[in-house]
């Protein structure tokens, strides 16, 4: 690797652009884009049966890490079974969370005009900010080293455990993700909800039951996207959900909103895009640039990536 | 205002009004206002300047207060967000009417409040905006602490002749005024020193990754890293350095001084300088003195340099309102002006004709997660 890279380094590269820094580039962006495909997830599996955006769910994510601060003060730092029953717990708390925003919130305004929900959306996304302001207090805190973590180096390339977690796990759950939504009949309602919620009905399939499980399945991504943003940047508080949230809608309309794999397909995109123009000298316009490619995709592909465009019946 | 006034009444009016004046100086405390990032990203900064505020009113109260009244200190938060310090600033002026402001924490908050408390003709004193342009024409405001042209000129004198730096690279904090205006006098007496900065990066107020920025920083081949801004992100950029394999020495400005820095930079933050305004470890009376007391009330903590800034400033002011014999704003803004050789505990502080006050400025280590005094550089 060392060797390879010097040698393009010394030649004069059309490029100018080393190999070896070119891959550490692109794992940086890959492990940051796999946590916003997590994120993208959640919100295009809500828009696929309900064809609304759910706003709070950025903050979900955030409540998400924080259910890990507190879990993983609890476990011994450090250990693999520790750091994996911090995820689950704050999985499980986490969809719990998403399963009651939906019944309290979004289930008696099922039919009203879309606009109705988008507002509360944003209203329940104030109230999670402002009250994780209240309860966790608005100052960061240090996120436990709940996962081992050493670094592995290739030359000059650097790979750090917390990367690879980032990866595997981010990986792992897109394809339970996958299984559970074609290879089960929860899964089969889903898409049957997501395909006429009426006929679907009519076929003796509960919607609350169905559209609640998509609000806890999505949750859970969320708090998973939460704990693996924190592993990688231990500095968590209550207003850290914004951004990344934020980029995570994007990521889901560049894939083609209502589509899992288009999600993690802009999640990946979107964070690598954004990491190539960080570490160049243009990196004070980063998020200026990623939305320009964004605004780039959409005028040629307006459905999105992998997106299928249907005319809207009026 | 009072020109349509009838003599007659204007009179009247003067002898009710100095008929208040009088019950309210034998009975109202004197207010100090503070505008503080006591929660938030900068909550450290606010925190500990608020406890060095708090125990030098206590003390001018204990000795009887000023002008024959206690100093009553009116706190606000700002919540470490863009915008808040303003309106908190309008509500200590208009509600609270307080005769002075203290504004601590970084130079962005303090430049909201400055432009409210130059019309309103309350003085202010920043106790450790260190951004030139804070001060820079408005008469009502002044500061306690050094600039960071000089800030920027003791980094790159630190990096040559300490470090022994050559090639170092940049990163700034293009959304914070006080890291964009270190780095560009960074830049040019780096240079001068016949250094060259061989990557110039950015990063923005509230980014968690800067793999991006080191990874280009690595390729780059450089002996050491400045970056200019403050600790939460300082202390994560450390922290991807080392993973990244960066060994390199990586230093910055008094935004780095919080004990955050090294809770979230952990080991990683082992080998890191930073300027600062004063040492703990100094062994002059009057730090020595303002240590002990300081670990007595707060149970044992030490004292990073917002503390002592903020109570020296308080000091300041008590004493000008002294000189002054009146809290009027006028009045006391002529004092504060004429501030000569006050002797506190970072050092003597003279306020120049710019409202700037000279002192020197100390560099720190961290070593085994402890800041450790490294060298003093005069002005």
């Amino acid at each position: 690797m060392t060797t390879q890279s010097e040698s393009l380094n010394s030649q004069p590269s059309t490029l100018n652009f080393p190999l070896s820094e070119f891959l550490q580039q692109l794992l940086n962006g890959l492990s940051l884009g796999a946590i916003y495909a997590l994120i993208a997830l959640g919100y295009t599996m809500v828009y696929g049966v309900l064809r609304f955006i759910n706003f709070a769910h950025s903050d979900v994510f955030m409540v998400g890490s924080f259910i890990g601060y507190y879990a993983g003060k609890h476990v011994p730092e450090r250990t693999y079974w520790g750091g994996l029953l911090v995820l689950v717990v704050a999985m499980l708390g986490c969809a719990l969370l998403g399963m009651l925003i939906e019944r309290l919130c979004y289930r008696r305004l099922r039919g009203s005009a879309t606009l109705n929900v988008l507002i509360t959306a944003i209203g329940v996304s104030l109230l999670l900010e402002y009250s994780g302001q209240v309860f966790f207090g608005a100052t960061p805190r240090t996120f436990p080293d709940i996962f081992p973590s050493t670094n592995f180096a290739f030359g000059s390339l650097v790979i750090s455990s917390n990367q690879i977690l980032v990866i595997v796990v981010a990986t792992l759950l897109m394809v339970a993700l996958q299984l559970i939504v074609y290879r089960t009949k929860i899964g089969t309602a889903m898409r049957a909800v997501s395909l006429n919620p009426k006929a679907a009905q009519l076929v003796g399939v509960n919607n609350d039951i169905v559209i609640s499980f998509t609000f806890g399945l999505g949750s859970a991504l969320a708090a998973a996207g939460g704990i693996l943003y924190a592993i990688n940047y231990p500095s968590i508080d209550p207003l850290m959900g914004v951004m990344p949230g934020l980029k995570a809608f994007v990521a889901a309309v560049l894939g083609g909103i209502g589509n899992i794999p288009g999600a993690a397909l802009g999640g990946l995109l979107l964070g690598t895009v954004e990491t190539f123009v960080n570490g160049s000298q243009w990196s004070t316009y980063k998020d200026a640039i990623a939305f320009a490619i964004l605004i780039g995709i959409l005028l040629f592909r307006p459905a999105g990536l992998l997106g299928k465009f249907t005319v809207e019946k009026v | 205002m009072t020109s349509p006034l009838a003599p007659r009444r204007l009179i009247r009016g003067a002898v009710l009004l100095s008929v208040f004046a009088l019950v309210a100086r034998a009975a109202g405390p004197i207010k100090l206002g503070e505008v503080a990032s006591l929660t938030g990203k900068e909550a450290a900064f606010g925190q500990q300047a608020h406890r060095g505020i708090q125990m030098a009113i206590d003390e001018v109260n204990a000795r009887g207060g000023v002008l024959g009244r206690p100093l009553a200190l009116v706190s606000e938060d700002n919540q470490s967000k863009p915008g808040d310090s303003a309106t908190i600033a309008k509500k200590l002026l208009s509600r609270e009417k307080v005769v002075a402001l203290l504004c601590t924490g970084t130079s962005s908050n303090c430049l909201e409040v400055a432009p409210l408390a130059q019309s309103a003709r309350i003085p202010l004193i920043g106790t450790t905006a260190t951004a030139p342009e804070v001060t820079e024409k408005r008469d009502y405001v002044f500061r306690s602490c050094f600039i960071d042209p000089f800030q920027g000129a003791v980094l790159a004198k630190f990096a040559t002749s300490t470090l022994e730096a050559k090639r170092v690279a940049l990163l700034t904090s293009v959304s914070a005024s006080y890291s964009v205006g270190l780095s560009k006098v960074f830049r040019e007496k780096f240079a001068a020193l016949g250094g060259e900065i061989s990557a110039d990066q950015k990063y923005s107020e509230g980014d968690k990754d800067f793999r991006a920025q080191l990874t280009a920083i690595k390729a780059a081949k450089v002996d050491a890293i400045a970056v200019t801004g403050f600790y939460t992100e300082a202390a994560l950029i450390c922290k991807q350095a080392r993973d990244l394999g960066l060994t390199i020495p990586i230093f910055g400005g008094d935004g780095w001084e919080a004990p955050e820095l090294i809770e979230i930079g952990g080991t990683a933050v082992n080998g890191t300088y930073y300027a600062s305004h004063y040492s703990s470890e100094s062994t002059a009376p009057e730090v020595s003195e303002f240590v002990k007391k300081y670990r007595a009330r707060f149970n044992g903590d030490t004292p990073d340099s917002m503390a002592p800034l903020a109570y020296d400033a308080t000091f300041i002011i008590a004493e000008a309102i002294t000189r002054a014999g009146s809290t009027e704003g006028p009045k006391l803004r002529d004092a504060l002006a004429a501030t000569k050789n006050f002797p506190g505990v970072t050092g003597r502080t003279t306020i120049d004709p710019q409202r700037n006050a000279s002192k020197p400025a100390v560099m720190l280590a961290v070593k085994n997660g402890k800041a450790t005094y490294v060298a003093t550089i005069e002005p």
